[in-house]
């Protein structure tokens, strides 16, 4: 019994204001501590170490510190430098699904019988698996069976086998990747259309606005939120697209399609790797360029926060 | 007590297993990463030693190909098994540094080993030790398509082959008929290291095969020029595009008689007889000489089978690896499987005549026996390589960029 008071008075003592928060908060907290920052410091830590992955037989670590060694081989690394330029290339071109989702969506937003379908089928790209949109690219890429191939055959009198030329395949792989991007910004924007002020839309009407003015002035604008939301997963999705890369091309040919986040596993996990260190350094330089994008995103919905 | 424990477990684990007898036998724990037909033959072959050794009873856990070279990383820490299997030469490398392997230099010396695997002697030891019990190899060589010498009005080579000129000049015929010559897939990237090896062995020896992929050789050396030099006069006649297919699908373009070469394993000829070939119209020769005078070297990847150091019975488990390794064994394994076994003492079946030819081409390849690339040279190293060679193959042109890189890559893994 005495050992059931004992907490509840010392309970008292505190502020249950202070305490009440930590409480339901430290599930959470906990969570985040050992599945994110955990991670994150155990990454920073081994991309000082040189290691194969490999325990000895009384289960210690094989690796040998380094220190920034890792990191002194990236910047001499033509390997990682193609990939740092293909991500920017992801990053610059994924920005498109935000114009073309938001054309779609003007599109799609009016009432005509069967738009739901027509909605359903625009959609559909997003719903299917990355994997299936990666395979489905790659067989309309391929060369001598491709229906892409055929039609620069048939139309040039030779084939373009786009995931065999070096300077094309990024372009290729950030093409499939568009298809369900497009469908996903394009899904944001008609939710945010429902939202758009009709009588705004009357009253600028009645002031002579029309088209791109109509557009750029009353529509945007109260559109905000949904951009705000369609930048970021579309920044996010160009900096992790990994799934792609690995199902089209391994990165091929020789090396042409790396992006950070295969490079990365190339190194640290696929059959010809197994340098878990210098695939954590890749890692870690991945983190810090998401975290600028990621604080930015933050930061920016503090202050809206604040202004309220 | 512990002893009545384990008792009782032991006669748990007998009462559930239909098959054992005896309550006291000891087990033999096998990780192998078999297809099917393969499995099947390792079953067959153990139920040859448990009739043997009734005392023993082994338990084979087979993983998915792919993914079983991630698990061996795990399963040798954490629960390591009596016997695994792996692959020789620089592939076992990391596992023996580790300690992981264990040495069964007295299984080779106990069985006369040393002589009826002499063949396998080189790429089953490491400093002096010997770490594995190779079991099976195949042949890689030019598989070639007699429809398509017949579309192309030349005449087929007899098994002796053909000279390197007169290869090149077919090839140049081939391309004017619109068949490719040498046919290849390479989005996985190991089957351009096939040709590479082929034509660097052919120009400058098994010697100096051995010494590019262990890092001793400049890539912008005389040697390593000459080896560029002659892949460049094959370049022209490789199928186009094959940076971007696999190499199933350039044996759909042999198939269909679009290409007249192939140079590949000899476990491509059951995707190339499930395509429709034959023994008719497919035909089989060992890589042209090139310089005249180099002895012939032929590539054999070779698959094995190793003790672990974690072992719970290494005793009976190396009862199991002197049977594997014996003349019986593999002929009957590499017979239900359709390879060649690397004991010298047992035979092949003489109805394959890409079996018989293989056998005929590795036992008198007198300059020596290469694993293949990507296992001779360390994976990281092997995986630079490949690329350099893919990239050759289509970028011909930038030969000087791709030996700079692959010499600064050289230099930095094994500093001078």
């Amino acid at each position: 019994m005495a050992e059931a008071v004992t907490p509840a008075r010392a309970a008292s003592r505190w502020n249950q204001r202070t305490l009440a928060p930590w409480l339901f908060l430290a599930p959470g907290l906990f969570m985040f501590a050992v599945y994110v920052l955990w991670p994150i410091i155990q990454s920073i830590t081994l991309s000082f170490y040189d290691w194969n992955g490999l325990y000895n037989q009384d289960g210690q670590f094989t690796g040998t510190y380094i220190g920034i060694g890792n990191y002194a081989e990236l910047m001499t690394d033509p390997a990682f430098e193609k990939s740092l330029w293909n991500n920017l290339k992801w990053l610059v071109l994924y920005l498109l699904a935000l114009p073309i989702g938001l054309f779609i969506a003007i599109f799609l937003n009016q009432t005509v019988t069967g738009i739901r379908l027509y909605k359903s089928l625009f959609f559909f790209p997003f719903v299917i698996s990355q994997v299936v949109v990666g395979l489905m690219f790659a067989w309309f890429y391929a060369p001598n069976f491709g229906l892409l191939y055929l039609l620069t055959e048939w139309m040039t009198g030779k084939g373009i086998a786009i995931l065999a030329d070096p300077d094309l395949v990024t372009y290729g792989i950030i093409a499939a990747g568009l298809w369900p991007q497009i469908a996903y910004v394009m899904i944001l924007y008609l939710t945010g259309l429902n939202n758009v002020a009709p009588d705004q839309i009357e009253a600028a009407r009645l002031d002579g606005a029309k088209g791109w003015r109509m557009l750029w002035y009353v529509v945007l604008p109260q559109l905000r939120p949904a951009t705000f939301i369609a930048v970021i997963v579309t920044v996010i999705g160009a900096l992790r697209s990994f799934d792609l890369v690995s199902i089209m091309t391994n990165g091929g040919p020789f090396g042409s399609s790396r992006i950070l986040s295969y490079y990365m596993y190339e190194k640290a996990l696929s059959e010809y790797g197994f340098r878990m260190g210098y695939g954590a350094a890749i890692a870690v330089v991945l983190f810090a360029i998401m975290m600028v994008f990621i604080s930015g995103f933050i930061w920016k919905m503090w202050r809206d926060e604040k202004e309220r | 007590m512990v002893h009545k424990q384990a008792g009782a477990l032991t006669l748990v684990a007998a009462l559930l297993m239909s098959t054992s007898a005896f309550a006291e036998q000891r087990v033999v724990t096998w990780n192998a990463d078999y297809d099917p037909i393969p499995l099947a033959a390792a079953e067959a072959m153990i139920v040859d030693f448990e009739a043997a050794n009734p005392e023993i009873d082994v338990q084979l856990t087979n993983f998915d190909h792919e993914g079983y070279k991630n698990a061996i990383r795990n399963f040798l820490t954490a629960d390591a098994p009596d016997l695994a299997n792996w692959y020789a030469a620089n592939r076992m490398k990391p596992f023996v540094e580790a300690g992981l392997f264990a040495d069964i230099t007295d299984v080779w010396d106990a069985n006369g080993l040393n002589e009826s695997l002499a063949s396998s002697v080189l790429s089953s030891t490491i400093d002096g030790k010997k770490y594995a019990i190779p079991y099976t190899y195949y042949q890689w060589g030019i598989y070639y398509n007699r429809d398509a010498y017949k579309a192309a009005g030349i005449e087929a080579p007899g098994p002796e082959g053909v000279t390197w000129e007169q290869f090149l000049a077919n090839c140049e015929t081939f391309k004017a008929a619109g068949i490719d010559c040498v046919t290849t897939g390479s989005s996985a990237l190991w089957p351009v290291a096939g040709i590479f090896d082929y034509v660097s062995m052919r120009t400058n020896g098994y010697q100096f095969h051995s010494d590019l992929a262990a890092g001793k050789i400049s890539w912008t050396s005389d040697e390593a020029r000459a080896v560029f030099a002659e892949l460049g006069k094959l370049q022209p006649y490789v199928t186009a595009n094959h940076a971007a297919i696999d190499w199933q699908d350039a044996a759909a373009i042999f198939v269909q008689n679009k290409a007249s070469h192939y140079v590949m394993g000899n476990f491509a000829v059951g995707v190339f007889k499930e395509g429709g070939m034959t023994n008719d119209n497919l035909g089989f020769m060992v890589f042209p000489e090139i310089i005249a005078g180099v002895a012939r070297a032929e590539e054999a990847p070779t698959d094995t089978v190793h003790l672990t150091s974690g072992a719970k019975n290494p005793e009976d488990a190396k009862k199991l690896l002197a049977f594997i390794a014996s003349a019986d064994a593999q002929t009957k394994w590499n017979a239900a499987v359709g390879q060649l076994p690397t004991n010298s003492g047992s035979s092949v079946d003489a109805a394959d005549p890409f079996l018989t030819a293989g056998f005929a081409s590795l036992s008198t390849a007198t300059g020596g026996i290469a694993q293949f690339w990507d296992r001779d040279a360390e994976a990281e190293y092997a995986k630079a390589g490949m690329e350099g060679f893919q990239r050759f193959l289509v970028q011909p042109e930038a030969l000087e960029e791709i030996l700079a890189q692959l010499e600064a890559t050289r230099l930095r893994l094994y500093p001078q």
